[in-house]
């Protein structure tokens, strides 16, 4: 039985037109791309040209494109790189408390070992961010604003534009983790008017362990990795030539087929949405169905516990779906993320995402339907809770 | 990250159900990952002749809860309350470490549906606490 991919919000599969890319810069051109000789200037040739590439997705300058190991190092670049700089005479953060933990536990430790007071915006029933909120966080010891664009957990899509324009107006910095936004929906740094923003190739069909910073012309960060003064001194660490290089053209074909990809993928996740209503009783979409990632459906399943069943899923059918119940996740903690949204307890351990890719087919979702529905069944009248006993 | 036992009971969880003349019923709950266990229990002669089973939780709450069904079905209920919940993890085969606290779960549901039989009954009984939470992790 092949595998059926719906974790395309935890990790994409590699193009295969990217890994070809990749390939000569693992063997024949291997040389340190800060070096002089005509070796190492091939593989500059190539990190220049990957720059362009990103630089191009984004429309930014290819001058503000910062290479990292991916949207965690990313996240800890702008929030430690600007607060850093500015601390201790602007010791204050403003965040969400629905931010992926690259940022969450970033600021956290900011405040734990740096002084840092840290705000952590509300969100509403749907995942958003109220951008008035973070108008009246906002005093003169603010060192950044940092709101993601989506959400990993539910899709939900924030109030970019309106949060970046409220913190221009107010001279702060502001940076957004768009991790999830980049390759499936359009980002135009210029438009939405950030100032940093995170990306990591492996959530577009790029390698994993490479991702990038843009940073607007002009802001000023302190580095957090010192060393031979890479990146201009921003990112020291020899170059990942070929994580770079694949990074760089699975951003030029996530341009190429953004529509498409938009609209493919909302095809097949709308489809399985309208089943599970039609056929499921007792579910409910988490996140905002007017402002969603295409390609995501996150949804509770009352009176089923997530893990029990991503594991028939993935017994039975080889299809491989996320949860955020409290027993998938290693603390026992259910998602924080839907927490904030004030989702009640029985329907945040009944949470599945779904999240689908451009390999995904129309064919996938019969062949979930043609189990899922039995599954639900199964742990409800195994359930210890139900309509006729909630949960404690 | 599951043993074959756990996924051998997952799939094919014994002694689902409920028992509507049950001599006793032991339910718990744990506050930190909302699993839910309720155990119903016929004694007869201080013999457990039937135990059935209804669990809201991951994969390694409904292995527990039908490993302790399998374990104690048929046997003195003194007999089925010295059941430590840490032979239980050894007859699934071992569970992951941040699973271990299902199994204490599963340990007290059933020690509660016992008490309530004792207490129905007239017989000494204790009132067990709420689980011990994931130390043993
Ligand atoms: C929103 C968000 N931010 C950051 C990350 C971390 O990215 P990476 O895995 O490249 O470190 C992820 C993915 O895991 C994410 O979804």
């Amino acid at each position: 039985m092949n595998s059926i991919y719906l974790d395309h919000s935890a990790t994409t599969p590699l193009d295969g037109e990217v890994l070809k890319k990749m390939m000569p810069y693992f063997s024949e051109i291997f040389a340190n791309a800060s070096s002089m000789h005509s070796q190492g200037q091939k593989a500059a040739e190539a990190i220049e040209e990957a720059r362009l590439q990103v630089a191009g997705l984004i429309n930014a300058s290819p001058s503000e494109i910062i290479f990292t190991s991916g949207g965690t190092e990313s996240d800890n670049l702008a929030i430690r790189g600007l607060f850093l700089r500015l601390c201790p005479e602007k010791n204050e953060i403003i965040t969400s408390a629905i931010e992926h933990h690259a940022v969450l536990h970033t600021v956290q430790d900011l405040e734990k070992h740096y002084g840092a007071k840290a705000i952590y915006l509300p969100v509403d029933g749907k995942g958003r961010v109220n951008p008035a909120d973070v108008e009246k966080a906002i005093t003169s010891k603010t060192s950044l604003v940092s709101i993601m664009m989506a959400n990993n957990e539910v899709g939900t899509i924030e109030p970019i534009e309106e949060i970046a324009r409220i913190c221009k107006l107010r001279g702060v910095a502001f940076h957004t983790d768009a991790v999830q936004a980049i390759g499936k929906i359009p980002v135009d740094v210029k438009a939405l008017g950030v100032d940093l923003l995170s990306m990591s190739a492996h959530k577009f069909y790029g390698p994993k362990g490479v991702g990038a910073l843009y940073v607007k012309k002009g802001i000023r960060l302190n580095p957090v990795m010192t060393g031979g003064s890479h990146e201009r001194s921003l990112r020291s660490g020899t170059y990942n030539t070929p994580g770079i290089v694949g990074m760089g053209w699975a951003t030029k074909i996530a341009k190429d087929k953004l529509s498409w990809h938009m609209e493919y993928t909302a095809m097949l996740r709308d489809a399985l949405q309208k089943r599970i209503f039609d056929e499921i009783p007792d579910v409910f979409v988490n996140g905002d169905e007017e402002n969603r990632l295409p390609q995501l459906l996150n949804i509770s399943i009352k009176f089923a516990e997530g893990e029990s069943m991503l594991m028939f899923l993935d017994m039975d059918g080889n299809i491989q779906a996320s949860s955020g119940s409290a027993c998938t996740s290693k603390s026992l903690a259910a998602s924080h993320v839907l927490n904030a949204m004030c989702i009640p307890h029985e329907f945040i351990n009944g949470s599945i995402r779904f999240s689908f890719g451009k390999d995904n087919t129309m064919d996938h979702v019969d062949k979930v339907m043609a189990i899922f529905p039995q599954i639900v069944k199964k742990l409800r009248e195994m359930s210890a809770i139900g309509p006729d006993k909630p949960a404690r | 990250m599951y043993s074959e036992k756990v996924i051998e009971h997952f799939r094919n969880p014994r002694n689902v159900g409920v028992i509507e003349d049950a001599d006793g019923v032991g339910e718990v709950g744990n506050p930190v990952c909302g699993d839910m266990m309720t155990f119903y229990v016929k004694v007869k002669d201080g013999i457990i002749t039937d135990i059935k089973f209804k669990t809201f939780g991951c994969g390694a709450a409904i292995a527990v809860s039908s490993m302790i069904s399998e374990l104690v079905k048929g046997k003195n209920v003194d007999e089925a309350l010295s059941i430590s919940s840490k032979a239980v993890v050894e007859a699934l085969g071992g569970l992951p470490s941040n699973k271990i606290h299902c199994s204490n779960l599963g340990a007290v549901a059933l020690a509660r549906a016992i008490n309530d039989y004792k207490r129905r009954n007239g017989l000494p009984y204790e009132n067990i606490p709420e689980p011990e939470d994931v130390e043993e992790g």
